[in-house]
This record gives structure tokens, C-alpha cells and sequence, in this order.
């Protein structure tokens, strides 16, 4: 499957934070063309399980998030619009006319409204609050009251846009383009010697704190964790501390990973000649390797991003290039290095 | 009716050229007398009949956007075309040019506004259409200055018989003139698809000219605010009461005469309107009443909510019975 397939069939099925159950069967069937076994623990986080067949074999935990950013239902409105809830953290900017989707006992299609021009007030500034956000389902009250419940889960609905110089816009490359770039890891893999028993995992539960990684790193105690997540992408607006698209994945330096591994992970993008880029971050990176970091006893951590322009919103704009050469970097490093360089 | 298959086509003021084409090729098989293209691109059907002169209009343009320069890097600065509120463009796709490039409105992320600026609305004058381009070379052999763009948005329905589509604001007026040309009436009848209806009303100022009509009657999409967290006062319409007709806007007061014949048809036929509740916002009325040596003229509309953004949201049970109340006005002349 070309990038750009595999990319939209990851971005298409819904997977709210706590609510991944669609998105989870796809990565299942995915997952399981490549692994030996696949399941899914109790918070639902799948766990793709690639053995290299040595005894006394190192564990490798590679991961990205499969949940996605959205909001629930809080109430309904006696014009039967809805009112809602952020999950994760949601560009209020972003609402206005945008098109949802409302998982009630159907998918039921909304957009949410905007002020027409008249009830504009050109003197105020502030982006409005959730609270003056009504979705528009298109039924009344009654009509709602049947269908939607409080508590209905909400994701925005967008399609897949291929953009010029193979970059490409959607709904929530944060984190399908990771989950695409673990497979294509496995892909690579399945040509390339390895001496770890691999597992390949889509976590759950990211955007609201980390959660999923926590229980699995636990579960799954691995000696060496690889977490693959998205990173800001260059834009004319915002240009510091942030990664040109096509450039590489970025890997990061800094408390949160592993320094041993990461530096061998740069010589190995260096002889291997991968594009990549450094980000050096002083504390918390926000991504699961943080919590992965501390679970058990420690967990070494390595942390590859792909540059990802105008997170959180419904047209996240990636090169798929970025999210190929992070599956070649990671089966790359997976297949030079030996079990005893994962130590201190 | 053609409303999915209007509102899938590109026509910002000054670029109707993709609507104005498929006008024309459906014109082709209906019983028409006269077919007039004039300098600006508004189309005026005549069907000669012998009561009195009577105009109908809708407008073929919708908002969007000129794209004006193109970056070091490849993006793509733009102006808007017609009344855009910034707040509806951030996180939205668009469509450029003929050759329909696709493109995204993004902005800074979330997590890198600081303070107030997270709270602040966007500035058009800040925001950047991304094709992807790596530079400004590639840029520049997609995309040419001056190149229109429209919202890339899908003709849906759903809900309890709703419409969202862009550029309802007024395809729905085009769609509801092809459906009158289908039948005969006993006035001598002028359909006009007017051009620049966004930028001041212009098109209909020469059509309304070229015509010099008896009566006239717009055929709009307009403003809808039924909902939540409208307060009662600023509900200017609503969904499923029908047409809404016009009393005065900011454009014109309105003949009358016209508006009573309306109101006087619809209840005879048992036609379900509403009155316009605000007299903001302007149409093509106001360019044809001061055309010639002054025009009766009326307005009758489609609530749509969220009308000039991506998400436009009408109702079919208003379209249907707009379509009734503007037969059943032409009919009444004999």
C-alpha cells in the first residue's frame, strides 16, 4: 500500500480519546498482516507481538497513539442544537462552520454554527466559548432527544487532501501518521535481520494525559521503548521551535530520552544516510515516552516526531515522505544495533 | 431540483464563468425566446408573453477569495471576495482556480499561541492558504495572481430535511429560476442570473437597465440566526417557516404593491412565508428599484444559517415553498 493509502485508511475511522474502538479495529487488521499475534488490553491498547525467535531476546515497545481530539455532548438545546465539551485541547478558533460528526445511536452529521454577520461585533476580539457554540444536527428538540444522549461523543468530520510536493492534509495525522510509520517499520523489517522481539503498539487515551502508554509500558515492561508522535511543522507564522516538512524525523535530546540510544540512533540516520532533524528539549515533551519513561523500574526511551503543520485542527499538513523515512529509521536502528547497547 | 450540482461549481464575483456555463447548456432544452450574455456576464432569459413586464432575479456569484501574492515559501496570501467573517476560514480547505488546486486555511497551532492570543479571533490579513509547495517556483506553476478560489465543501444533507452546502447564498436562487423556466406564464417574463452580487449588487445594475422592467422579484439566500445563542430579537428568520419576505433592508424598501401581491398569493394558496425580522443586508432589489426611471420591486429569500461561510444551512421545505410562492407571484399577472 502506497503512504498516502495507508495514511487515509488510518485517518478515516474515529477514535476519540477513550472511545477508540473503530479506529482500533482497523489498526488490528493492520497490525495483524505483519505480527504473530494481536490483542488489545482492557483500556483497549493494541499490542502487535513480532518475536525474532532467539531465546532470552530484548523487548522492544514501539508506539504511537491511535485517539484523536473532539468533544461530547453537554446538553441539548430546546431548538435541538447541541452543546459540548472539549477532549484535548481544541482551537476554539477552529469551530465556527466546522463540519462534526455526532456518534449518537447513529452517526448523525452537524455543523457548528456561526454568527451571521449582523450579530458580529467587528469591537470584540475573543474567540467565543464553548458555550456559544451550538452544533446544528438539523432536528428539533424532540427529534434530537430520541437519537443524541448526553455524553454522545462528537469528532470533527474532514476528508483526506493530498497537497503538492507529497504533502497531504487531514483530520488527525496526530497520531495516525505515527501508527502509519510503526507498520511501514514492520514492513521494512520483514527483510532486515532483528534480534529484539518486537512489539508493535497503538495506544490510547494520549490527548487527555498520557494515560494508555502508562498501563501498557507497565503491562508490557520492555527493555527498550520507541515513541513515534508528531512535532510542529514550520509555518510562516510560527517559525521557532518548530520543523520544516521533508526534512526528516526530528529526534529528540533531552531528559525525557534515552542519550546513549539516541546518539546511536543519529549515527545510524548519519551512515544510513536518513534525513533527520534535532529537537532538544529541556523537560517534559508531552508525548508518551514521558510517561513511558518512569513506569516499572525505568524504561529507556527514544522519541521520533514527524513535523506536523497546524496541530489540532481538521487539516494537519504532513509529508509522507517524513512518515516513511521514521518507519526506515526505526527498522534501521532495530536491525544494527545489539541487544547489550540497550544499557547505561 | 439543481442545488447539489449548483453549488458544487466555482463562481466568486467577477469569475461566474463555471455557473454561468452550466446555466446556459440547461437553458438550452427549455422554451426560451431569447438568451442575452451582456458585457459583465449576467444571463437574461426572456419568454415573451403579453401582460405586463415582470423581472425575476438571483444571483450567480458567491464569496471567496483573489489570491494576491505568492510567498517566498510558497504560500499563498489572498482577499476576500464579498463579506467573509475570518472566523469561519481558520482549520478550512479551499479550492483555486480552474484547475481546482486544493488548499488549506491553517494557522499557527494552538499550543504555540501565547496568552491572548489563544482567545483573540484570527485576522484575515495574518492567515495563508498552504497548497503544500515547497517554493515559490512550485508555487507559481500551479497558481497565478488573481486566480479565484472557493470553499472546498461537499453538497450534504441530513438532519430533518437540511441542506449544508456552500454558496446556497444563491445558487438556491438559481436553482429555484431554472425550475420557473420550466413553466409558462401569461406576463412577459425576464429571468435574469446576475454576476457581482457580493461586491455592491453590480450585475443587476446594466441587467436591470436592459430589461426595464414593470415589476421585480429577487429570488435570495438569507440571513438565518434561529438558534442558539441567538437571543429572540437577533432571530431575523427562521428554518421551515417558509419563504421570508422582505419588507426593507438596507438596500431598499420594498414596492407595496409587490410585497402585498405576495403575501395575497401565498395565502391563497396556502404558501407558508415569513417576514424579514431586520432590515440589515442588501440584494440586487436595490440596484433594480433605481434602474430606469425607478422599478417596483420585491424580495422573497431562503433562511440560511451560517450564510457566507463553508457550512451554509437551508432547509428543502423552505426552498419547495419559495419556488411555489415565486410561480404563484408570476402567475398572478395576466
Amino acid at each position: 500500500m502506497d503512504t498516502n493509502a495507508l495514511l487515509e485508511k488510518l485517518n478515516e475511522p474515529y477514535g476519540l480519546s477513550g472511545y477508540e474502538e473503530e479506529i482500533q479495529k482497523v489498526v488490528e487488521s493492520l497490525f495483524s498482516e505483519y505480527c504473530a499475534g494481536v490483542s488489545t488490553d482492557k483500556l483497549g491498547n493494541v499490542i502487535g507481538f513480532i518475536p525474532c525467535g532467539k531465546e532470552g531476546a530484548k523487548k522492544v515497545m514501539i508506539e504511537a497513539h491511535m485517539d484523536e481530539i473532539g468533544m461530547v455532548v453537554a446538553k441539548i438545546n430546546d431548538d435541538g442544537t447541541l452543546l459540548a465539551s472539549p477532549i484535548g485541547g481544541i482551537d476554539l478558533k477552529i469551530l465556527p462552520a466546522a463540519e462534526v460528526i455526532v456518534h449518537g445511536k447513529e452517526k448523525l452529521y452537524g455543523v457548528v454554527g456561526a454568527k451571521p454577520p449582523h450579530l458580529i461585533d467587528k469591537n470584540k476580539s475573543e474567540a467565543r466559548s464553548m458555550d456559544d457554540l451550538a452544533i446544528d444536527i438539523g432536528f428539533s428538540k424532540q427529534e434530537a432527544e430520541k437519537l443524541v444522549n448526553v455524553g454522545d461523543r462528537i469528532t470533527f468530520k474532514s476528508g483526506y487532501t493530498k497537497l503538492l510536493s507529497n504533502n497531504a492534509a487531514s483530520r488527525c495525522h496526530d497520531d495516525r501518521a505515527g501508527i502509519a510509520s510503526l507498520i511501514l517499520a514492520a514492513e521494512y523489517l520483514k527483510r532486515l535481520k532483528c534480534d529484539f522481539d518486537i512489539y508493535l503498539c497503538a495506544t490510547v487515551q494520549e490527548e487527555v494525559g498520557l494515560r494508555g502508554a502508562k498501563t501498557l509500558a507497565y503491562k508490557l515492561n520492555p527493555d527498550l521503548a520507541i515513541s513515534v508522535d508528531v512535532c510542529h511543522g514550520t509555518t510562516p507564522d510560527a517559525s521557532d521551535g518548530t520543523f520544516p516538512l521533508g526534512k526528516g524525523p526530528v529526534i529528540t535530546i533531552g531528559p525525557n530520552t534515552h542519550r546513549k540510544l539516541t546518539n546511536k540512533l543519529i549515527d545510524i540516520a548519519k551512515a544510513e544516510k536518513i534525513d533527520f532533524q534535532i529537537d532538544v528539549d529541556g523537560g517534559n515533551t508531552g508525548t508518551n515516552a514521558w510517561a513511558i519513561q518512569v513506569a516499572r523500574e525505568g524504561i529507556p526511551c527514544i522519541l521520533i516526531s514527524i513535523p506536523l503543520r497546524y496541530m489540532h485542527t481538521t487539516v494537519e499538513t504532513l509529508n509522507t515522505q517524513d512518515v516513511e523515512k521514521t518507519g526506515k529509521l526505526i527498522s534501521l536502528f532495530l536491525n544494527k544495533i545489539e541487544g547489550e547497547d540497550i544499557c547505561f | 431540483m439543481l442545488l447539489k450540482e449548483l453549488t458544487a461549481l466555482a463562481g466568486v464575483s467577477g469569475c461566474e464563468d463555471e455557473v454561468r456555463d452550466f446555466i446556459l447548456e440547461k437553458i438550452k432544452d427549455l422554451k426560451t425566446d431569447e438568451v442575452i450574455c451582456d458585457s459583465m456576464g449576467n444571463i437574461i432569459v426572456h419568454k415573451k408573453g403579453k401582460g405586463p413586464k415582470v423581472m425575476v432575479a438571483a444571483h450567480m456569484d458567491e464569496v471567496g477569495f483573489l489570491i494576491s501574492q505568492i510567498t517566498n515559501e510558497g504560500y499563498l496570501k489572498f482577499k476576500t471576495v464579498g463579506g467573509i467573517d475570518s472566523a469561519v476560514l481558520v482549520s478550512k480547505r479551499v479550492l483555486i482556480g480552474k484547475d481546482k488546486i486544493p488548499g488549506v486555511l491553517g494557522m499557527k497551532a494552538v499550543h504555540l499561541q501565547q496568552g491572548q492570543a489563544r482567545n483573540n479571533k484570527a485576522n484575515i490579513k495574518d492567515l495563508y492558504i498552504d497548497i503544500g509547495a515547497k517554493s515559490k517556483e512550485e508555487a507559481e506553476g500551479k497558481v497565478k495572481l488573481g486566480d479565484f478560489a472557493v470553499f472546498d465543501s461537499d453538497y450534504v444533507e441530513f438532519g430533518h430535511g437540511k441542506i449544508k452546502a456552500k454558496a446556497l447564498d444563491d445558487r438556491v436562487g438559481c436553482a429555484i429560476l431554472l425550475e420557473i423556466l420550466k413553466e409558462d406564464y401569461d406576463c412577459d417574463l425576464y429571468v435574469a442570473f446576475t454576476t457581482q452580487e457580493e461586491v455592491g449588487t453590480r450585475g443587476a445594475i446594466i441587467a436591470a437597465n436592459r430589461v426595464n422592467a414593470d415589476f421585480a422579484l429577487v429570488i435570495e439566500g438569507t440571513t438565518c440566526s434561529d438558534i442558539h445563542p441567538a437571543k429572540e430579537h437577533q432571530k431575523v428568520s427562521f428554518h421551515d417557516r417558509g419563504p421570508v419576505i422582505t419588507i426593507m433592508d438596507g438596500s431598499a424598501i420594498m414596492d407595496k404593491e409587490v410585497v402585498g401581491r405576495l403575501m395575497d398569493v401565498a395565502k391563497r394558496q396556502d404558501i407558508k412565508y415569513q417576514l424579514k425580522r431586520t432590515t440589515a443586508g442588501g440584494t440586487d432589489a436595490g440596484s433594480i428599484q433605481r434602474s430606469n426611471g425607478g422599478v417596483k420591486v420585491g424580495v422573497i429569500a431562503v433562511p440560511c444559517r451560517y450564510i457566507h461561510s463553508p457550512s451554509s444551512v437551508a432547509s428543502k421545505f423552505d426552498i419547495s415553498e419559495c419556488l411555489r410562492l415565486a410561480r404563484a407571484f408570476l402567475k398572478s399577472f395576466n
